[in-house]
């Protein structure tokens, strides 16, 4: 008797590849679903994948948020020009108009020594306690603003001029801090990526090691696969599909961490924002952030795996 | 089917597990090969699995020198011959159907087609109503026998088998020789090591002895009437159906 003449066709199938397509989705959904039989070792690993993603991601949205504060303050150049105590509310404000008209101003506020100190009155909290002063400490002041076209340098120039006129006390700068916050700012930024990188190493790690035990379980399964026939792709490609389930969960994980860390902070920033008369709302991982930090996880998922199983299948061979 | 020549196989301890052993095998032989533990049965069947590689000497099977065989390459080679296992080496996480349809799934091959030659592989051990079941609520003898199933699966020309009934009692035993000798009929080539030498005088097939590592007997059998292919379970239809 010979085979039946079926058995010498070629296998029909609907296309090389959508046979692929579908070997790779059953091997994908084969690996979630062993994942998903141990529900508790697969969370603790995913959740740890998921704190050391949220971590950067959360110190990332504290820096986007803080630049975004200070962002409000960085057009308003003013100067505040501090008169002189000689210089009467007149004098003041025929000042006033005078710089009003230079071509490098936009305009020019004067805050008289009464509203300044009718202004620290209620703001300050001393209250009725200013009244027993004898005389109003304050200076008339003028705010001024430069205009949009100024440069760098021509804002210096100005920031001079007013200091030397015979009038001015001194003058300040009310912006100079937000520069300097804003270099502090870009060191923390930059602190938070080198640290984001050693994290990802970290996750790197952590899955190569998950991974690494779960082939070393199933070190049977493998040699007997290998007997049959499996190539080293074959047998790898479970684990690698682990790894990015492992980075996915982790990813999304760490989304809904940060999102519950924005959410906690909600009435704490409202009330802050309250005291500053409102207008800040706290910002949160825009869609592309929070794809890159899904991707990132899965990425480094990827890696982890692709690291411990070319390592350790190529060790495994049939006895 | 099987050629060897001039194989030795000695291990890095120094012990000689096969030395310049020639033989060959046709296509479409049933062959035996006997010998005490140690004399170099498994030995021989590691080489043709290309578990093993030869110290000195040449493997040829089917035609395909095994020296050319790259390691990239042993993954294809292997899918062209079953084996089957003394322990039966079954994946106990699945059930008896992922068992069996593992080569297919290894070879990519489509579902439906899968699934219908995974069924006529368990019909031909007759274990088809127990396809469902996981491999440890079953007897041993019907975990060799999937075993079986999965190493005939994709319908290999060459089949080998360690031991097959070395756990099994002798009715079991007969049982799965049976099994074997009707893919014979269908011409599949089949190299059994076995110890069992009161089984194998039953089945009447060609014997190689082999001691120490070397060739000690190579003798063809008369095929015993009461076991003659079609006497034996009294059906002459193609079993690969």
């Amino acid at each position: 008797m010979k085979p039946t003449p079926d058995a010498l066709l070629p296998s029909k199938s609907s296309g090389p590849l959508a046979a692929w397509a579908i070997r790779h989705l059953s091997t994908l959904i084969g690996s979630l679903g062993r994942l998903a039989r141990q529900p508790g070792a697969t969370l603790m690993t995913v959740m740890v994948i998921a704190v050391t993603l949220a971590l950067p991601a959360a110190m990332h949205l504290v820096v986007k948020n803080a630049r975004a504060m200070s962002g409000n303050w960085e057009n308003a150049l003013d100067f505040s020009m501090y008169l002189k105590p000689g210089v009467s509310l007149g004098d003041a404000e025929r000042l006033r108009a005078l710089i009003a008209q230079r071509a490098d101003v936009e305009q020019v506020q004067l805050i008289s020594a009464d509203e300044a100190l009718a202004e620290f009155k209620a703001q300050s909290g001393f209250g009725s306690a200013i009244d027993y002063l004898a005389e109003n400490p304050l200076p008339h002041t003028l705010v001024v603003r430069p205009a949009p076209t100024n440069t760098e340098a021509s804002v210096v120039l100005l920031n001079e001029e007013l200091a030397n006129l015979p009038q001015t006390d001194f003058v300040q700068v009310d912006t100079e801090w937000v520069q300097r916050f804003l270099a502090i700012l870009d060191i923390v930024q930059r602190a938070i990526g080198i640290g984001a990188v050693l994290l990802g190493a970290a996750i790197i790690i952590i899955i190569g090691n998950t991974i690494r035990l779960d082939i070393e379980n199933r070190r049977d399964e493998i040699e007997v696969t290998k007997l049959i026939g499996a190539s080293n792709a074959f047998v790898r490609r479970p684990f690698l599909y682990s790894g990015l389930w492992y980075g996915l969960g982790g990813g999304l994980l760490a989304l809904a961490l940060v999102g519950y860390g924005l959410y906690a902070l909600q009435p704490a920033v409202a009330r802050l924002s309250g005291l500053y008369g409102g207008g800040f709302e706290l910002l949160s991982l825009g869609l592309r952030e929070s794809l890159g930090i899904v991707a990132v996880g899965v990425l480094l998922g990827l890696s982890g795996s692709w690291l411990a199983a070319a390592r350790h299948m190529r060790r495994i061979e049939p006895r | 089917m099987i050629s060897i020549t001039d194989v030795t196989k000695r291990f890095p301890g120094g012990q000689e597990a096969l030395r310049s052993l020639t033989m060959h095998i046709d296509k479409g032989e049933m062959v035996f090969v006997t010998g005490h533990s140690g004399a170099g049965k498994s030995t021989l069947l590691r080489l043709i699995a290309l578990i093993e590689r030869p110290t000195s000497g040449q493997v040829v099977v089917d035609g395909q020198n095994l020296r050319r065989v790259s390691r990239r390459r042993i993954p294809h080679y292997r899918r062209q011959i079953g084996m089957v296992f003394q322990d039966h080496r079954l994946l106990y996480d699945r059930p008896v159907f992922d068992n069996v349809a593992l080569p297919l799934v290894i070879a990519g091959v489509g579902h439906r087609e899968a699934a219908r030659k995974v069924r006529a592989s368990l019909d031909q051990v007759g274990l088809l109503h127990k396809e469902r079941q996981h491999p440890e609520t079953l007897s041993t003898g019907e975990q060799q026998r999937v075993g079986i199933a999965r190493a005939i699966v994709s319908r290999p020309k060459l089949l080998i088998a360690d031991e097959p009934t070395g756990n099994l009692d002798p009715d079991l035993s007969l049982e799965v020789m049976r099994i074997f000798r009707r893919f014979n009929e269908v011409g599949v080539t089949l190299l059994i090591a076995s110890h069992d030498i009161a089984l194998i005088d039953q089945l009447g097939c060609r014997r190689i002895a082999l001691e120490n590592g070397t060739l000690a007997a190579d003798e063809e059998d008369d095929i015993v009437a009461e076991y003659a292919p079609g006497a034996m379970y009294g059906r002459e239809e193609d079993p690969w159906r």
